[in-house]
């Protein structure tokens, strides 16, 4: 190792060479010495300040006693704390006025979209496509009616509850106590008919209009009073084909929803009705909806 | 490096800066050099007062980057966030510019346009104004803290602040309505960002200006390595004529009386002994970066080219050719020494790697332009919902859902009609329609230069594909037909039914 003086600059050379490739050992500029220093004294400082020793359970707190945890509870305060107002307007608003407020409307189905992805997904799926058993709630057919004000019903005070006076209440009975098999093939066959589907059954045609008129329409055409399905529709909840109907007619079904003003808020549930209404398949009010041109989004590029 | 190195280092661990005063000069370069400064300072301060109508839905700022609603404005070109290669083109128009120029005439970006150099330069001459010129400054530097010194400091530094603050303060108009934001300014109203901005860049005017200079330059930025990597022996740099300025002689007079004995009949004689440096120093002197040329092309030599004018006129004076610094290539000096003439100014510029750079450049910036001209001011872009892909109607048809999002990039309200093609018997409603109102299309009113957005409901018999690929086209319902804007926009999609049940 030879140190020697670079003649072209005058600077003493490190002594290494690789290659015939020699490092200078040309000083640092005062200021960069000052300003890593500087870093330094900075690191420490932080170090201090910070949260930043691991340590057997958690990190050293930090004087500033700072936590990432702390920020995310002030924004989350922050952000109730801005909504507030516009969630004290969709409560105070019937909702059927909710439509000619596009803002408010449009808050109410974001807030519901996310209320959703907490409360109904267990039951409805995460795109409320339901499956069997759980109605989709994507389609335009409603048992206890699509409007607004009658999904909020619903919501507030679910189906079949046994503790609740106001809750959605019906019951169809099981016919394999009341007809024959036989009896109950016809039926099946008549059902199907009247979908659209299978050969028609005169025999199974006055079987419905003895027993199940009364509750579905003699056109089976269903009634919401009674959350009685329409059976001519395309839309079967417990399934379309023969066996699925067959089923329902001998044993019945009677699906619960659970009562949401025990566990959420009345501005909550409205929020969640509107996202449902909003789905694609929600009904007009008894009033007629006012049209609102899509608002443009200023700001939003891609 | 051993361990006692570290102890006892050979060199000093550190060292102060040395300071450069340099004098003041007259000639071309520093002509040109005004001028440039003029250009580029007047581009900078004035480009955000420009005004340029578009109408009542878009700013009237000429030059505005308009971040928050994520636009970029300059003169008659609007850019949307989807268009930012335009601006990444102009990034590439950039780096090739600057490698053409490279190749030419070496760093003359570092020399002439540079914001450091620029911006140094003005610093530098609210110092000489108040301070005197080189010699002045020298004495004032080494003189103790007199009274009169503080003044002179606090005025100084007082100018040099004001100047770093209208230069921050010019940025942010850029970003920003300016006439607004100046009275938010002044009024305490702006938001904390600009005056964090004006903050910051005050500060590193202030001190890269007014005390670091050099030190940027040789050891903060990446391009004097970049340059010096893309010069070849045929870009001009500024070169001192060694052959002919060594040896040097010591002062004017004592090269005088040289001139005297020598007379000019015998003077290729005397041109070997005695060459044209007089040793003045005033090379030296002038540099903005207080490097000696001398020692031959180096990283400290930013091609200000002021010492050409220190030299020239010291030629002029002691009635020798002027040129002896001077833009030259490494050819030049090869062909010069063996004594040749170097090739003309014209010839070096114009050659093929230059020609090669120029061409992509313009060709770059020719297809950016007419791009620009050609693009669409409409466009539509939807997506499908993916849960549920399909929902199955009371009727029996089936419904797809899209999120449809319709850009007119046009400064006024326009309206389009959503037509669906290739899927039959298809009728179309949005979140705010029903399936009773629905029809073959739908006519969207769009707010002027901005995205409309809404949910698309696409409803079609059950019989049929399973996915069936259709298209979606906005069309406009202004401009005569034919025009550029009564093109239609469309994207393609996918219409997807339930898997098919086999019936009993
Ligand atoms: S070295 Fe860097 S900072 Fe200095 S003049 Fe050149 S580009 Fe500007
Ligand atoms: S050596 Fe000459 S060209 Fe280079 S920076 Fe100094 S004055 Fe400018």
């Amino acid at each position: 190792m030879t140190k020697r003086v670079d003649e072209p600059t005058g600077t003493t050379t490190v002594g290494h060479e690789w290659d015939g490739i020699e490092e200078l050992d040309t000083p640092l500029p005062r200021w960069w010495l000052i300003i890593f220093v500087a870093c330094i004294v900075f690191a420490a400082g932080y170090v201090v300040v910070y949260p930043a020793i691991p340590m057997r359970h958690a990190a050293t707190a930090g004087v500033f006693g700072w936590s990432s945890r702390g920020d995310l509870a002030a924004e989350v305060t922050a952000e109730r704390t801005r909504k507030a107002s516009t969630l004290a307007a969709i409560a105070a608003l019937p909702i059927e006025a909710l439509p000619a407020q596009p803002q408010l409307l449009r808050t109410a189905i974001e807030g519901g979209r996310a209320a959703f992805k907490v409360h109904c997904v267990q039951c409805h799926g995460s795109g409320a496509a339901g499956s069997i058993g759980y109605p989709n709630l994507n389609d335009d057919d409603w048992l206890w009616g699509g409007d607004l004000t009658s999904i909020e019903y619903t919501l507030t005070h679910g189906i079949r509850n046994p503790d609740h006076d106001e809750t959605r209440q019906s019951q169809m009975p099981p016919f394999a106590d009341v007809l024959q098999a036989a009896e109950i093939d016809q039926l099946v066959a008549h059902v199907r008919n009247i979908s659209g589907q299978g050969k028609p059954s005169g025999a199974g045609a006055a079987l419905f209009e003895t027993n199940c008129s009364a509750c579905h329409g003699t056109a089976g055409k269903g009634g919401r009073e009674f959350g009685a399905p329409n059976l001519t529709d395309g839309i079967w909840l417990y399934g379309g084909d023969k066996a699925a109907v067959r089923v329902s007619i001998a044993k019945a079904h009677a699906g619960v929803m659970p009562r949401w003003n025990s566990r959420l808020d009345p501005v909550t549930i409205r929020m969640l009705a509107a996202y449902v209404h909003s789905l694609g398949g929600g009904e007009a009010p008894p009033a007629p909806v006012v049209a609102v041109a899509p608002e443009g989004k200023a700001d939003v590029g891609a | 490096m051993s361990a006692l190195d570290l102890i006892s280092p050979s060199s000093p661990l550190y060292q102060k800066r040395k300071g450069v005063f340099p004098k003041a000069v007259d000639g071309f370069y520093r002509r040109l050099k005004w001028a440039v400064m003029a250009i580029t300072l007047t581009i900078y301060y004035v480009t955000p007062w420009l005004r340029w109508d578009r109408g009542a839905y878009a700013p009237d700022q000429a030059v505005l980057i308009d971040l928050a609603h994520r636009r970029f404005y300059m003169f008659s070109i609007e850019i949307w966030p989807q268009e930012f290669y335009y601006v990444a083109g102009l990034l590439v128009m950039a780096g090739i510019g600057l490698f053409l120029v490279t190749s030419a005439v070496g760093r003359a970006w570092c020399g002439y346009a540079c914001p450091q150099t620029v911006w140094t330069d003005l610093f530098v001459h609210v110092e000489r104004a108040i301070d005197g010129d080189r010699n002045a400054q020298i004495r004032l530097a080494k003189a103790p803290w007199t009274f009169e010194k503080t003044v002179k400091r606090l005025n100084k530094w007082s100018i040099w602040l004001l100047i770093a603050l209208l230069t921050g303060g010019a940025w942010v108009f850029y970003f920003a309505d300016a006439p607004t934001l100046a009275r938010d300014l002044v009024s305490m109203q702006a938001p904390f960002v600009a005056y964090a901005t004006i903050g910051v860049l005050t500060t590193t005017t202030f001190l890269l200006g007014g005390f670091m200079r050099e030190q940027v330059c040789i050891y903060m930025c990446p391009w004097p390595r970049i340059q010096t990597a893309m010069l070849d022996e045929k870009s001009l740099i500024v070169t001192y004529k060694d052959w002919r300025g060594e040896p040097r002689s010591a002062g004017l007079k004592k090269a005088q009386a040289m001139e005297a004995d020598y007379p000019v009949e015998t003077f290729g004689i005397a041109k070997a002994r005695i060459g044209d440096c007089i040793d003045c120093n005033q090379c030296v002197a002038v540099c903005p970066t207080g490097i000696d040329i001398r020692e031959g092309p180096q990283i400290g030599c930013i091609t200000c080219a002021l010492c050409i004018d220190a030299c020239d006129k010291v030629m002029t004076q002691i009635g020798r050719p002027r040129g002896l610094i001077d833009y030259a290539t490494l050819d030049d000096a090869v062909i010069e020494k063996a004594g040749g003439t170097a090739r003309p100014v014209w010839r070096t510029l114009l050659r093929p790697r230059t020609l090669i750079y120029f061409t992509i450049w313009a060709g770059i910036g020719a297809a950016m332009l007419f791009s620009l001209g050609q693009r669409d001011r409409l466009d539509i872009s939807v997506a499908a919902d993916r849960n549920p892909r399909h929902v199955q109607l009371s009727d029996g048809s089936i419904r797809n859902s899209f999120t449809v999002k319709l850009r007119n990039m046009e400064t006024r309200p326009r309206s389009v009609d959503l037509v669906v093609s290739g899927l039959p018997e298809a009728v179309v409603w949005s979140e705010v329609g029903s399936r009773e109102t629905a029809g073959p299309r739908l006519r969207v009113p769009l707010a002027p230069d901005a995205t409309t957005q809404l949910r698309l409901f696409v409803a079609a018999p059950a019989t049929g594909e399973e996915h069936v690929e259709f298209r979606i086209v906005a069309q406009p319902t202004d401009g005569a037909p034919g025009s550029r804007e009564a093109r239609p926009a469309r994207d393609d999609v996918v219409f997807e039914r339930p898997e098919r049940e086999d019936d009993e």
